[in-house]
């Protein structure tokens, strides 16, 4: 081989490169933790599981343009009635709704989240309320 | 005709995925097997094809010198395009593999009445050729969230940069807009640019249509047809850890395809001319200095040419009688061969 | 020379749509005045080359050896391990086309083999089919094809209808030289015997006489004599030139066309008239009485022998350093080759000018000095006396020649000096000067009569610029630094151009330089009456 030293500093930076994730990964020693969301002990949420995984950002979307721009405020079904949350109609809100069940953004929210590197801007302007409950404020 | 070579085996690769996507004893192979075989023969082969280049010496400096050289104090010299030192080249090569320097100098001969020659500027190429390596790179770059654990600093980060617009949800990252203009642009010139279609063969529509077939792939799979990315990023995470888990069924068809389109441009790599990538840093006239004249340069087969000069001697014993004849000073009054 | 087609015609017979066939199904037509006469048996004798014979491209039967194809081959496989270059420009090429229109036979022609990217596929598909996986299971596909007879004629056919001028390779975005590929292409071809006679009876001459023209020492000498004469008779100084004097301290290199062509010779007036003024202790060898070297046409051996005579007759001389004068592949050999061919010159000094004390300092390795780095310092430290009037009849404009442009970089050195001799100037436009400059279009061996129509096409990007300044400017003369451009341009001109002379920078040096004790001048170096001299 013909100027051996550059060559094999180009083909290290090359590997260092191309194996960084694996690198990465065992210096971390993180690699085997999962991403863990507890979920609620009981009730139902109103779409499946697997629909949830997917689409949830794409169907808060919708119900942010919905109350915002539209002012429908109530959660209805596919048959037209209305969905009851303790005893009254539920909103189309992140935190009234959906987090009166998950209400633990930490626990919930976040593992997701974090072990994909998701930054929602949900909270940009929420925040999370079982933190507002402790009275921190943004 | 190398275009429909190309379609074709795009659509054998296709037929493939899915074949790994829908059978069950199979989708082990797909996710697991095909891509530890990928990445061995990626790197593998990328270090084989650099070191057989590194096998044959460069007999001669032989730059191609893009501007002033270095030689009188009060003329300017062009470091950059004409550099005399280690800093100059490096800074030379950084400008050609970050802003593709030479690229960027693309002209457009036109023929006119008269006849009249002109070269206008013409940066098209230079443009979508830049915008599509650079957005493969981030795109790339973003890709270390399903990667590792934990997620290195410049992920958020470039996700922030390249979905700065806030639009749609999920965000609309620009790069992924861009690769596909790019991709377009850079196929439809070869097909309908004559002369680029004259000397494209398949290997040039092949790995375009392969690389927009991972594009198109992963867009639709985030913002239309949903896959379990939890699933995606413990599968990765788990062959990138040599721990490899089986496939998860929230997998969807689509990721299978995604990643197969990513394990075979992984194994085409080294054995096509997608290696310009490392061949960049080892072009002789880019990564030399103009130091020709400065510092010898040594040939290690320099002395395999066997052929004897005609010396002086030779030469004024044939033409001795002429050279006295002229008055011309002589080493030797005779020949001394008789 | 001559061509029946007017100029407007052949510009009406380009056109850049190539054919609907595939390339690789297009047979090579050795069209009358595209082509270069076959290698004179005899000159290939005295060099000692491969299959030296009668024969002609034009012929069916090449008189090849039986085994042409293994030598090919085998040569081939020794060059890729040899050369990082070639390996290289084989496997990386991604066909993006940029180079395609930067080529100026391809803008002259039309042909699409004249793109530098189709040029280098001639020798890559049969690279891919002997040397690569791909290529031995895909053929056309990969393309990739057989070695076969016609191949061979295409190679010839394009590998000499490419003057190695480097333009592509500026272009390039991995630097892909296609100089380098018809370089070894044409050493390929040299191993069978398959070469021009225009680069091999020059290099049998360079070899046995010391110059391509064969000419010998006692016509050496009346060559430069009558040059003395006609100096005097302009200037009324009688110069002295030494030829073979040992202990000078510097060895004087041309080209051999300076002192035997036209308009050459007004550049070697020039040198006299300023070696003279300043004194300088110098030389000319009769056995290195060629800076230019053909051998750099066919093959790096041929390069080798030639070049190592410069060297030699410098040591032979005890001379301190060389100055080597005005030519564009001379440069290229002796910046990039010459050093590592024949070197160390362990035995020559630093160069230092003996008139300025300036040490040239960017040739501290090989030891030999542009001559218009020479004079451009001296006109810095005002060293010699000027007087640009003298060229007022001169409206110049300058022709960076590929060589010292692309293999060297030498841009600035003769734009000071032609300033600081001339008031009229004026550059072409900026795509097709210095590092973007065009070829005369008759380089690396090619400048034929045989060959005229693809050197008028060659040449029509670099004549079409010229024509741009003249028309727009008033230019009416191009001033290059290449012993093949002044050979090769005036009937180019006269041809594209015509009223637009071809000049050196030392002709208008000397025409400008005031000499002590010099007669009026009554006239320039060409015997044109000096401006404001008409009437007398």
């Amino acid at each position: 081989m013909y100027g051996t030293g550059k060559v094999l500093i180009g083909i290290l930076i090359f590997i260092l490169a191309f194996t960084s994730p694996i690198l990465i990964n065992m210096a971390g020693g993180k690699a085997s933790v999962k991403a863990n969301p507890v979920l609620p002990q009981s009730g139902k949420c109103i779409e499946s599981k697997e629909y949830m995984k997917g689409y949830h950002m794409e169907m808060l979307d919708i119900w942010r343009d919905k109350v915002v721009r539209q002012d429908i405020r109530f959660l209805k079904k596919a048959d037209g009635s209305y969905y009851m949350l303790n005893g009254a109609k539920a909103e189309m809100s992140l935190t009234k709704t959906c987090m009166s069940c998950h209400d633990n953004k930490a626990k919930f929210c976040d593992e997701c989240h974090n072990y994909l590197d998701v930054n929602p801007y949900c909270w940009d302007c929420h925040i999370d309320p079982s933190l507002a409950k402790k009275g921190v404020t943004k | 005709m190398g275009i429909w070579f190309s379609l074709v085996a795009v659509a054998a690769l296709i037929l493939l995925g899915l074949l790994g996507a829908n059978v069950s004893g199979l989708n082990y192979i797909f996710a697991v097997v095909i891509p530890y075989i990928a990445i061995t023969l990626f790197i593998v082969g990328s270090i084989v094809r650099i070191v057989r280049w590194a096998r044959s010496p460069v007999p001669f400096r032989i730059p191609t010198t893009g501007g002033q050289q270095k030689s009188l104090s009060f003329i300017k010299q062009n470091r950059l395009d004409n550099p005399s030192s280690y800093l100059g080249v490096l800074g030379r090569m950084a400008l050609e593999v970050l802003f593709f320097r030479s690229l960027f100098r693309n002209t457009k001969a036109e023929l006119k009445e008269g006849p009249i020659l002109t070269y206008g500027a013409n940066k098209w190429l230079w443009m979508f050729s830049l915008a599509f390596h650079w957005s493969f790179l981030i795109i790339f770059l973003r890709h270390f969230r399903f990667f590792t654990q934990p997620i290195p600093f410049f992920v958020p980060f470039l996700q922030d940069i390249d979905g700065f617009f806030q639009i749609w949800v999920p965000l609309i990252y620009m790069t992924n807009a861009v690769i596909l203009a790019a991709l377009t642009y850079l196929f439809f010139r070869r097909v309908f640019d004559s002369k680029i279609r004259y000397i494209s063969l398949p290997s040039d529509y092949f790995p375009l249509l392969l690389i927009a077939g991972i594009a198109i792939t992963g867009i639709l799979m985030r913002y239309f047809f949903k896959t379990d990315l939890v699933a995606v990023k413990e599968l990765m995470l788990g062959i990138l850890s040599f721990a490899p888990s089986a496939p998860s069924e929230g997998l969807s068809l689509w990721f299978y395809l995604h990643l197969f389109f990513v394990c075979s441009l992984l194994i085409y790599f080294p054995m096509s001319k997608l290696v310009h990538m490392s061949g960049i840093f080892m072009s002789p006239t880019r990564n030399l200095a103009n130091t020709n004249r400065m510092r010898r340069h040594v040939n290690p087969w320099i002395d395999e040419l066997k052929m004897k000069p005609h010396t002086y001697e030779e030469y004024e014993d044939e033409f001795r009688k002429v050279m006295k004849g002229a008055g011309m000073p002589l080493d030797k009054e005779e020949s001394h061969v008789s | 020379m001559s061509l029946k087609m007017k100029p407007e015609e052949l510009a009406q017979t380009i056109s850049y749509k190539p054919p609907k066939k595939h390339w690789m199904d297009v047979r090579v037509e050795y069209k009358k005045g595209s082509y270069n006469y076959a290698g004179n048996p005899e000159s290939l004798k005295y060099v000692h080359q491969p299959n030296p014979r009668k024969w002609q491209p034009y012929e069916e039967n090449w008189k090849l050896p039986e085994n042409w194809k293994e030598i090919i081959l085998e040569g081939f496989r020794e060059r890729i391990d040899k050369f990082r270059s070639l390996k290289l420009f084989m496997d990386i090429c991604v066909r993006c086309g940029a180079c395609a229109d930067k080529c100026h036979f391809f803008i002259g022609s039309g042909d699409p083999k004249n793109m530098p990217v189709l040029r280098a596929e001639l020798l890559r598909a049969v690279y891919r089919k002997e040397f690569t996986l791909a290529g031995k299971l895909m053929a056309k596909m990969a393309g990739a094809t057989e070695l076969t007879f016609d191949v061979l004629k295409e190679w010839f056919y394009y590998f000499y209808q490419c003057t190695q001028c480097r333009r592509c390779s500026v272009f390039c975005p991995y630097g892909i030289d296609t100089a380098e590929i018809t370089f070894i292409a044409r050493e390929l071809m040299n191993l069978i015997g398959v070469n021009i006679d225009w680069v091999m009876t020059p290099v049998a001459n360079s070899h046995r006489t010391g110059n391509h023209l064969g000419i010998q020492p006692h016509g050496f000498k009346d060559s430069i004599e009558f040059a003395r004469d006609d100096l005097e008779d302009l200037t009324g100084i009688r110069v002295e030139i030494p030829i073979n004097k040992k202990g000078a301290e510097i060895l004087f290199v041309i080209p051999s066309a300076d002192y035997f062509a036209e308009p050459h010779y007004y550049t070697l007036l020039g040198y006299m008239a300023l070696f003279h003024e300043i004194g300088l202790d110098f030389t000319f060898s009769t056995y290195a009485s060629e800076g230019g070297n053909f051998g750099s046409f066919v093959s790096h051996e041929l390069m080798k022998v030639l070049n190592a005579k410069i060297y030699a007759e410098a040591k032979r001389l005890k001379v301190k350093w060389i100055l080597g004068g005005e030519c564009g592949h001379m440069w290229r050999i002796l910046h990039q080759y010459m050093d590592t061919l024949n070197g160390p010159a362990d035995f020559l000094e630093v160069p230092k000018s003996p008139i300025t004390r300036t040490v040239f300092e960017n040739t501290r390795s090989t030891k030999m000095v542009h001559i218009t780095e020479f004079t451009a310092d001296l006109i810095k430290n005002n060293k010699i006396k000027l007087d640009k009037s003298r060229n007022d009849h001169w409206h110049a404009t300058f022709h960076d020649s590929c060589n010292p442009a692309r293999g060297m970089g030498l841009l600035e050195e003769p734009r000071y000096i032609l300033k600081s001799v001339l008031n009229n100037f004026t550059e072409m436009p900026d795509n097709t000067i210095r590092e973007q400059t065009f070829c005369c279009g008759s380089g690396a061996g090619l400048g034929t009569e045989e060959n005229f129509e693809m050197r008028m096409r060659g040449g029509f990007p670099r004549a079409n610029a010229v024509k741009y300044v003249a028309e727009n400017n008033g230019v009416n003369l191009l001033t290059c630094i290449c012993a093949i451009d002044k050979a090769t341009l005036p009937p180019l001109l006269q041809y594209w151009v015509p009223g637009v002379e071809v000049g050196g920078i030392h002709e208008l040096v000397g025409n400008a330089l005031v000499m002590k004790g010099e007669n009026e001048r009554k006239t320039d170096l060409r015997n044109n009456p000096s401006p404001g001299k008409e009437d007398i």
